[in-house]
């Protein structure tokens, strides 16, 4: 049985107690709802996109500290970067959570940082729908932004 | 057994259960999600593998001994059963998949006959999904109205509105005792109520039938329905009683072979209940493994289940609130004379998820979610809530384990 700490890492338990961009964002920025049926977990990610540019993203609403850590953590990976560098990231992150769809490429070489901390979460395998919740709640916002 | 006012020995009864006696990582399993679903003592698993061995034929359809044996065997689960609940006859207990099956059966076959469009439903705050979703899908389907009955700050159902609310009303559809709150219901006041206003009674037991004495004559129920996993049992089987006349009444649901007493080209006719409304081969071994709950259960006396869980309420609301005073929220009525041994609660802050995550460390199984009653944690303002319920084979000592493993979890976070 894997041990606790392995889910629970410093850095994870850093992003719950100071979650990074909370908030909201007003329009034009748009957002995307997602909840996990599981726990009644819900997730808003606001996303200001600018030319193709993840300006600005912030998040809201209520989870345990799997999601919202990873949801935060996430925020601050993304912001600056482009719709397609944003695609690829989530696409790597997926790929370490044992995510990856069938044939789909992923970057090796792209660095996750912090978000690697994250991996012990497969070790626990309820707990990966509530690390991916705001990633793919990101991904629906990205849709809604290039409609 | 020390510290609760018993009148079982739980922790000889807790023996007779293998789950309960195994242990994960050198440590024993401390089960408290049996409101969620119960462990199975080894007589009903002894029944069901037996039967399987030595027995197993198909019911109802061949002349051979075996399956004449069959029969038997599962037709004297069903009078034990109608004993069980004092129902007045073998025709009144129909085996369905689940509880949820029999609602949905209620509402398809007795909804679809007799509500029509603008016809009152009422619901309370404190049901669980499937005494919802069956009726809102009657509601989008035929515009029937859905009303509910709201709850007093104790989290008991407002009786003040009850008249207005049941005013033209065709239906009262209530549970004895919600799974979220451990509130028990006043079924016999609340079905008097309905049938005051013309309108028909359905229980959902599925958290009474387990854990006390069921007298479905003196309930005054229409229809009441509970499963057999909650209950020792086995899952995949469920009962609907009914009141034989109502059931007679009503078109069949499923169809198929079993319900059919004729099958032309041009039509057929309905089987004699309760066959009436048992498509298709039936779980037979769960059947018989349910036949054995229920003796089981006797054999241990509902009214002691039911003295022994006041006695386990007291003991863990006092031991909570000693250990934790403010830091813990129980979400439920205090007195234990009017709750079942069901405590959903908010514990420091943290997220259920989490808690239940840690408190798994010490093998202390409770629920963490929403318990498939969404509109009712909507109500509490809760999105979620840990939920520790007891049973027949919990002890005191597993109420510690379950405030010791609290304690750790407040470590972490």
């Amino acid at each position: 049985m894997p041990g606790i700490e392995d889910l629970y890492r410093e850095i994870i338990l850093d992003h719950y107690r100071t979650p990074r961009n909370r908030g909201e964002l007003a329009p034009p920025a748009v957002y995307a709802e997602g909840n996990n049926p599981l726990c009644g977990d819900d997730i808003r990610v606001y996303l200001d996109v600018v030319d193709g540019v993840v300006r600005d993203v912030k998040f809201s609403g209520q989870g345990c500290s799997i999601s919202q850590s990873s949801t935060s953590m996430m925020t601050v990976a993304v912001k600056g970067k482009t719709i397609e560098e944003v695609r690829a990231f989530v696409r790597r992150f997926k790929h370490m959570m044992t995510l990856s769809e069938d044939g789909e490429t992923v970057d090796q070489s792209i660095k996750l940082g912090d978000i690697e901390a994250l991996q012990g979460v497969v070790k626990f395998p309820v707990r990966i729908k509530c690390a991916t919740l705001g990633w793919n709640t990101l991904l629906e916002g990205l849709d809604e932004a290039t409609k | 057994m020390a510290g609760a006012n018993s009148v079982l020995d739980a922790a000889a009864i807790r023996r007779e259960f293998p789950v309960l006696t195994s242990e994960i990582n050198g440590k024993p399993v401390v089960y408290l999600d049996s409101a969620n679903t119960s462990q199975k003592p080894n007589v009903v698993i002894d029944a069901m593998t037996t039967f399987m061995r030595e027995s197993y034929a198909p019911i109802n359809r061949s002349a051979y001994t075996l399956a004449a044996s069959a029969t038997e065997k599962y037709e004297g689960a069903r009078a034990a059963m109608a004993k069980f609940i004092n129902a007045n006859s073998t025709n009144e207990i129909v085996f369905t998949k689940n509880a949820t099956e029999a609602l949905n059966l209620i509402a398809y076959s007795w909804g679809r006959a007799n509500l029509k469009r603008g016809d009152v439903v009422v619901l309370t705050h404190m049901e669980h999904h499937a005494n919802i979703v069956p009726w809102q899908m009657l509601q989008q389907e035929r515009g029937i109205e859905l009303r509910w009955v709201p709850l007093t700050s104790d989290f008991q159902l407002d009786l003040s509105s009850l008249p207005t609310l049941l005013a033209g009303a065709k239906v009262f559809s209530f549970t004895a005792m919600s799974n979220v709150l451990g509130t028990i219901n006043p079924v016999e006041k609340l079905c008097a109520a309905a049938h005051a206003a013309g309108a028909l009674a359905i229980v959902d037991a599925c958290q009474s039938v387990p854990h006390s004495p069921t007298d479905v004559r003196a309930l005054g129920a229409d229809f009441a329905m509970f499963s057999s996993h909650k209950m020792c049992g086995p899952s995949g089987v469920g009962v609907l009683w009914g009141r034989e006349a109502l059931l007679e009444a009503m078109p069949p649901f499923l169809g198929g072979g079993n319900m059919i007493s004729e099958v032309r080209l041009d039509g057929f006719k309905c089987a004699e209940l309760p066959a009436k409304f048992e498509a298709g081969t039936p779980p037979i071994t769960e059947v018989v493994g349910l036949g054995a709950a229920v003796e089981y259960l006797n054999g241990v006396g509902m009214a002691n289940i039911r003295q022994h869980e006041i006695a386990m309420s007291s003991y863990v609301l006092e031991m909570l609130t000693s250990r934790f005073g403010d830091d813990i929220t129980i979400h439920g009525p205090r007195n234990p004379e009017l709750r079942g041994s069901t405590f959903s609660f908010a514990f420091r802050g943290i997220h259920p998820h989490d808690l239940s995550q840690v408190l798994d460390q010490s093998n202390v199984c409770v629920r963490a979610g929403h318990h498939c009653a969404k509109p009712l944690m909507k109500i509490i303002g809760a999105n979620a809530t840990a939920r520790a319920s007891f049973y027949l084979y919990n002890t005191t000592q597993d109420a510690d384990a379950l405030a010791d493993a609290l304690d750790s979890a407040s470590d972490i976070f």
